[in-house]
Formats: structure tokens, sequence, C-alpha cells
């Protein structure tokens, strides 16, 4: 019976140990700490137990020396853990730049992946092993999380907004991928797999994989159908500004103010057009919230992404 | 002992007046405790029934004993019965509303109308929201996140968070009350630092139900008012922001689990001075303790959003302060070992619970540490990890408190003596069917189960196995006080004012308490836990 029962997980990105050696820390010092606050506490209650009906304890009123160290021996030691555990969450919060970008949908319940060359996947993603891998995610309705075990990483998928975690899968294989924010009904139903591959049988299997076009090619096409191409156009003339070379620049802002232009600005650029406006531009862009999907959204942003400054006339 | 039998006073609380009437209309700060414990008692079983289900359920992997809506019902109704109707009110409503009079020496609470009204708003809050249970029920889950309680729940999220909202003001009143009292109604010459603990930790208590609870109540009202008129003021797509609510809603109930814990700190205290017969080891630094833990637990919320899209730094500065609080509370476990050392221990029922406590919550505090630790956070957040480590908390911590102060102040609140084997018997089970069934939980969370899962991959079957044999074994425990102390309302042996030779002044007065507590009023010239110079006087 035990032998189907794993009692840890298996480890199998680069930020497992990491955060697994922070854990067996832990560990170590809960046991120590409740052993001997347990032993204690026993071996006080037989030793000194009470010997006569009327029996009095001895009067000790307590020591400041005894306080004092009592405060600042655990003190240091959870400003050490403090400072551990900041440095690994630091190190999740930092997406390598080489990362490859895998978007994701959630809706109540099922993930919806859409990679770069425009394979799409629902409750399964195929990943290569070796290579750190990026997820932008969002979600349909309400909040959803996304929770791999066997990597140790876990962010809420916030509806109106993008989260993102990153990994660098060290084994290839299967492994559980959660919901881990509790969304309704079929809730513990919304789960699906990450598969781990070599990076040669990855590109066979994106190879083999039934894409109409890259993500960014969708989003060129729906930039038409859209009529966003009416005012941004690659020359300056256009009602709108020109989005050639935009992401990751830092823009001006009507008003005073700038911001870094990422998937979250462009997202909102065209849900929020007035939110924030550009430099030296009239808020005349209509919103296209509720005209385009969240998958939508997604390749128009990577469209967006992929005109660069070359591209201006 | 004395070898003429003891008798129950002549004139006592509970034979002041019978009938319905005379209870239901009643101002006594004690009888109004019994009116409490009644209504508790009775949202406790309804929630750990909750919970014999959602064990149940979980005893196999499928999800096939109920559906799906049904289990997203229980889950939700066991954790709002037992935090709002059983863990926040327990022990300051309870033993709180019994004590705090008797060990200040003052008549009654400062406002006893509003201490019965308090009793009442509780009461309709609670019918309120046992209303939206068998209307259809709710399945938000305690913590009411949004925008699923906004826009997708189609349960009975409005009944629920009418029935909580007005639950809240009972809350603020009995909070209120308490500060009053303690600020105005001593008795001569018990000055502040001659406090017993207990009340240091009411106090500290009532400070976050007053300040806290009202953000709470706004926050429900809004969840209530985006379903009924759609304001969109949690709806993304109509510039509204799900994860406010969050910010809201943990603004509160983070300092909320100080509601639940400090008094429980408080009643810890009085069971290992009372059973060591010892002046409390560093009494003015456990006092603080408390102090501090009121004001730091308003500073930490953002711990529970560490994966909630939160900003790096806001998420750094939340686990730097989530690591300060922990101080005050090491330093209260410390204090308490202190105590014992060279007392004159007693392994009365009681001080099986206060043991019983400090080894639970010294788990449950040190497992904090996982959680507020940011980079481990992220994995063991929203798993069964995280759903040990707070029934450490408040199961056994706050139970195991509850329940040891219950015993301990019985004879005060009853006259009589409960059976003592059959106690020390509960005591253990309820001990041992704690630990197996919340110990194995934290196995399966680093393993990785989310917490709120219907059906489960097989893997997990059996420490969710143990786990479900541990509820039923809690479950048998907590059913055995029931059964002895309503026996000894009845047939227990009747004790004197003071039967654990405890200082005090609940104990100067007779067992049952006059209804105006005392027969002078008292003056006080020691300090508290003041055993050599007192003891003799006390004991029968
Ligand atoms: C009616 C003209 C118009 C249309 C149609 C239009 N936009 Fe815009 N857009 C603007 C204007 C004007 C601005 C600058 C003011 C602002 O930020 O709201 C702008 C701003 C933007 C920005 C931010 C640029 C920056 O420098 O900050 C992005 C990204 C964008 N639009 C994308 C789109 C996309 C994608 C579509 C089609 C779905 C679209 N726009 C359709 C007029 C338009
Ligand atoms: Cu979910
Ligand atoms: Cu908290």
């Amino acid at each position: 019976m035990w032998s189907g029962t794993p009692l840890f997980p298996v480890s199998a990105s680069t930020m497992a140990p990491r955060v697994d050696a922070l854990y067996f820390f832990l560990v170590g010092l809960t046991a120590f700490f409740s052993l001997l606050i347990g032993s204690l506490i026993v071996y006080y209650a037989v030793r000194f137990r009470r010997r006569a009906p009327d029996a009095i304890g001895a009067r000790i009123e307590g020591g400041a020396v005894l306080e004092i160290t009592w405060t600042v021996v655990p003190l240091v030691i959870v400003m050490g853990i403090f400072v551990w555990g900041a440095s690994v969450f630091f190190a999740m919060s930092r997406p390598p730049d080489d990362a490859l970008n895998v978007y994701v949908v959630g809706k109540q319940w099922m993930w919806k992946f859409q990679h770069l060359s425009g394979v799409r996947e629902i409750n399964e993603l195929h990943v290569p092993v070796g290579r750190p891998v990026k997820l932008v995610m969002t979600s349909e309705d309400v909040i959803h999380d996304v929770f791999v075990p066997g990597f140790r990483v876990k962010a809420d998928v916030i509806p109106g907004r993008y989260t993102q975690i990153w990994f660098e899968p060290t084994r290839t294989g299967r492994y559980h991928l959660f919901c881990a924010e509790y969304c309704g009904t079929r809730h513990s139903g919304m789960v699906g797999e990450v598969i781990v591959m070599e990076p040669d049988e990855f590109q066979a299997w994106v190879a083999g994989g039934r894409a109409e076009g890259s993500l960014a090619s969708e989003g060129a096409k729906l930039f038409r159908d859209l009529a966003c191409n009416t005012c941004h156009r690659p020359v300056a003339q256009g009602r709108g500004p020109v989005l050639e070379g935009l992401f990751g620049r830092t823009v001006t802002l009507e008003g005073g103010g700038t911001a870094v232009v990422d998937e979250a600005y462009i997202r909102e650029a065209i849900v929020d057009p007035g939110a924030r406006v550009a430099q030296g531009f009239r808020p005349v862009m209509p919103t296209y919230q509720g005209i385009v999907t969240e998958d939508g959204l997604l390749q128009l942003i990577e469209y967006v992404k992929s005109l660069r400054d070359e591209d201006r006339r | 002992m004395p070898s003429h039998p003891v008798l129950l006073p002549p004139r006592h609380y509970l034979n002041d007046g019978f009938g319905v009437k005379s209870w239901l209309l009643t101002r006594d700060h004690k009888r109004i405790a019994l009116l409490y414990l009644a209504a508790v008692t009775v949202f406790f079983f309804i929630g750990g029934a909750f919970a014999v289900l959602i064990r149940l359920e979980l005893a196999t992997p499928a999800g096939d004993l109920v559906t799906d809506d049904t289990y997203n019902k229980l889950f939700t109704m066991h954790g709002v019965m037992l935090v709002f109707f059983f863990l926040i009110p327990g022990i300051p409503a309870v033993l709180g509303n019994f004590l705090v009079p008797l060990m200040i020496g003052a008549k009654d609470l400062a406002f006893p109308k509003i201490n019965l009204a308090s009793w009442y708003i509780f009461v309709i809050g609670g019918t309120f929201t046992m209303y939206a249970v068998v209307t259809g029920g709710l399945d938000t889950g305690w913590t009411f996140y949004t925008p699923f309680s906004t826009m997708s729940s189609t349960s009975a999220v409005v009944p629920a968070a009418i029935g909580i909202f007005i639950t809240g003001f009972s809350s603020i009143l009995t909070g209120l009350n308490f500060i009053v009292t303690i600020h105005r109604m001593r008795a001569p010459g018990l000055t502040w630092f001659r406090l017993p603990l207990f009340i240091w930790s009411h106090y500290a208590a009532s400070l976050i139900m007053v300040l806290g609870t009202p953000v709470v109540a706004v926050t429900i009202v809004l969840v209530a008012a985006d379903r009924i008129f759609s304001f969109g003021i949690f709806d993304p797509n109509r510039g509204g922001d799900p994860v406010l609510f969050q910010h809201l809603f943990w603004f509160y109930s983070h300092p909320a689990v100080y509601i639940m814990i400090l008094p429980a700190m408080g009643v810890i205290s009085e069971l290992v001075a009372a059973f060591c017969r010892k002046q409390i080891f560093g009494y003015t630094f456990v006092a603080f303790a408390s102090l501090g833990i009121a004001v730091l637990g308003f500073l930490v919320w953002g711990h529970h959003m560490f994966v909630a899209g939160q900003s790096v730094y806001a998420a750094l500065i939340f686990s730097f302060l989530s690591f300060l609080v922990a101080i005050p509370s090491a330093v209260k476990v410390f204090n308490w070992t202190a105590t014992m050392y060279k007392g004159s221990i007693s392994w009365d029922t009681p001080m099986l619970y206060a043991i019983g406590f400090i080894g639970l919550f010294t788990v449950g505090g040190l497992t904090g540490l996982f959680l507020a630790a940011v980079g481990l956070d992220v994995h063991v957040t929203d798993t069964y990890f995280i759903v040990a480590h707070f029934h450490y908390i408040m199961v056994g911590g706050t139970i195991m408190a509850y329940l040891g102060g219950l015993h301990y102040w019985w004879p005060k609140i009853s006259g009589r003596m409960y059976n003592e084997l059959a106690a020390k018997v509960g005591a253990v089970i309820i001990f041992f069917g704690f630990n197996l069934t919340f110990f194995p939980q934290f196995i399966l969370g680093y393993l990785g189960m989310p917490r709120r899962y219907h059906a489960y991959p097989p893997e997990f079957q059996v420490l969710n196995v143990l786990s479900s044999a541990g509820a039923s074994i809690l479950g048998v425990g907590y059913l055995i006080p029931m059964v002895y102390l309503a026996w000894s309302l009845r047939y227990g042996k009747i004790v004197g004012a003071n039967p654990w030779g405890a200082v005090g002044l609940e104990w100067t007065t007779t067992s049952p308490p006059p209804t105006e507590n005392f027969a002078e009023a008292p003056v006080v010239t020691w300090d508290a836990y003041d055993y050599p110079t007192q003891v003799e006087g006390h004991v029968v």
C-alpha cells in the first residue's frame, strides 16, 4: 500500500532544490524547537509534579537576561530565514531573458496554452528540458492559479491582468499541473500535465502541431480585421502612435509620468485606452473590451512585440 | 479537604430567577456567557459535522460521495461556521464574558444591556447564515474571493454575507464592553500590572475586534452590493479590481487570527500559573507580547497574497513583518515553559490541555515560518500544508485552550466537578486524534495536494485515509466532554469556592458566584499569581 505513496515530491526544475533546501532547514528547525519545548514541558511535568495537595511552586519571577536571550536568538534566526526566503523569491520572480514564452489563459475549468509558434493545447503543456520557460497568464473569468508541484512554482491567474512564472525543467517526464485557487464547481478538475521532452523531440512535436500560423501572424490578421491599422501605421502621420519598436520602450504619458511598455501595458492600451494616453495624442482610440477575446489579445500583443524599429517607414 | 459535605451556596446566579424569561432577558454577564456557550456549542457541532462529511469524501481519490457543488458548500460552510461562529466568539464571549468582571472584582461588565444585545445580534446573524445554508448553501469558500463570489457563484452569497455582517456587530460590541470594563471597573488596588494575563490578552483581542471588524463588515457589504447592483467594484471588465477584495478581507482576517488565538493564550497563562501554583515567568513580557501581537498583526495581511500578483517589494515587506510577529508568540511559549520549572505541577485535566496547547501551538507557530518565507510560501500556499498549519493554530491552539479553560472554570460556572477520569481520557483522545488528522496534511501539502479539492490523484490516498481516520477519533473525542460535563451539572460533586487552590479574584467568591459576583467589593493588595502569601486562605 505504501509503495505507491510518495512522501516527498519529485524535484524537476532548477528551482526545486533551492526551495527544498530551505524546506529541510525549516523542518530541522521545527523539529529541534518542538522537541526542545516538548521534552522540557514533559520533563518538568514529571520532575516537578505536585507531591502534596497544598504544595506551592518556587517563587521565581523571571529574569531579564533570559527574556532578552529568547527574544534576540529567535529574532536572529528568523531574520536569517527571511533573507534566505527572499533570495529564493527573487530568483523566482526574475525570468531569464532567453526564456521561451508560452501564453496561458485559464477559464472555468480548463487551461489553454498558446506557443509562439501558434501551436495551441488544452490542459497539456509541452516544453523542452533544460530551457527556461516563462508563462504569461491571464483568466477569462475568475481567479485561478497555475501550480506545478514538481517545479515548486505557483502563481495566481487573474482576470484583467497578466501574471507570470518561469521554470527550467531538469528532467523529462509528466508532471501534475493543478489549479490552486478555488474557482467553483470543477476546481479540482481543472488539472493538467506539463510534459517535459528532450529538445529534439520537442522540435518534432512543435513541427507536428497543427499550427495555423505563428501567434504573431495570427495577431497581424486580427490587427487588420479590427482595423487597428487605420490609425496605427508604420509612418508617423497616423492618428495613433507608431507601434513599430514600441515594446520594451519607456513612453511618456499625457499629463506627465512614464510607463515601460510590457505585455500588461499593451493589453491595457487595447481594452482600456483611456487609462494611460500616450503623449501628443488625443484619446480617440475606441475600447476593444469584450470585442477581442483573451486569446486574441495575446495574439495582438505578440504581433505588436514583433514590430521592430526597422519596420518603420 | 474538609470532612463535612460541601453545599452549594444558598443564593447564586443560577438560582436567581428561573424560567425562560429570566434567561433571555438577563443582564448578568454570567448568564449571558452561558447563553453564548449554548449558541457556540451548537455552531461548533454543525461546523464539525461538515468536517466529518469532508473527511469522508476525501477517504477516496474520486469525488464519489457527494457532488462537486455539495463538496464546495461543505468546506465553505465548515469554515464559515467555525471561524465566524465558533473560533472568533468562542473564548471571549463565553469565558471572557464570564470571567472578565470576576477577575477584576467588578459586579458586571460596563454595559450589561449591550452585552445582552450582542448575544441577540450574534444569534440573529447566525440564523441568517443558517438560512443561507439551508436555502442553497454557500460555495465561495469562507474567504469570499472575488470575482468568484460577486460574478460567478450561484449560491446564497447575499444572505450569508448579511449574516456575517450582522454577527460582526456582536464582536464589536463585546470588544467595546471589555475595553471600557477593563479601563473603568477594576477593583481598588488592582493596577494594570496586577491584572491576570487573561485580562491583558482579552484587552489586546478587544482592540482588534473594535478596529478590525468594521473593515470586514464594509468589505462584505461591498461584495453583496456588487452582486445585487452590479457596481463592478471587483469586476476587472468595468475597471474594478478583484485583488482589492483580498487586501480588504485580509486586513481584517489576519488580525482575526489573533482574535482567535490571543484569548486562548490568556487562558493558557491562567492554567499554567494555577496548575504550577506559581507566578508566570516574565509576567510583563507576556503581557506586552499580547499588545505587540495585536499591533503587528495589523501589518502582515499581505502574506496571504504572495502569489496573487503582488509586487516583489511588497511581498518582501510583508514577509519581514510576518517574521517579526512570530517573536512575541515565541516569547510566550518560552515563558510558559519556564514557569513550569520548579512549579508544583498537578496533572489535572485543564493542565493536560495546557500542555497539549503548548506543544501543538509550537508546531503551528513554527510551520508559520515556512509560510512567511516568501520563496517557500510559493510552493506551499493554497495546499494542504497551509490547511495543516492553521488547524494546528486554530484547533490545536484555540480549541485546546477553550476546552482547558472550560474545564478549569467549570466548577466556578456550575459549582460542581466533572468526572476526572472521563475528562483525562477525553483529553488524550482529542490530542491523539488531532495529530493523526492534521500531521499527514503537512506531508500532503508539500507533495502538492491543493486545498479545496473534491477529487485528487490516487497517490495521495494513503495520507488522506490516515487523516480521515484521525478525524473520526477527534470527532468522538469532542463528544466525550459533552457527555460528562452535562452529567456533572446534576450529579457532579459539589465543590467549594476554590477547588484548585488557585489564586485570582474569581476563586475568592462562592461557586457559583452570586449575581453581584462578590458579597463585599474586593480590595486588591497583591500581584497576580501571588501564591506564597495567598494560597492558605483559599484552599478549601
Ligand atoms: C481610432 C483610431 C485608433 C484605432 C482604431 C486603434 N487605436 Fe490604438 N491608439 C490610438 C491613439 C490615438 C493612441 C494614443 C492615445 C492612447 O494611448 O490612448 C493609441 C494607443 C495605442 C497603443 C499604445 C501606444 C503607446 O505608444 O502608448 C497601443 C498598443 C494601441 N493603441 C494598439 C491598438 C490596437 C491593437 C488596435 C486595434 C485592436 C488599436 N490600437 C486601434 C488610436 C487608435
Ligand atoms: Cu481552481
Ligand atoms: Cu495572516
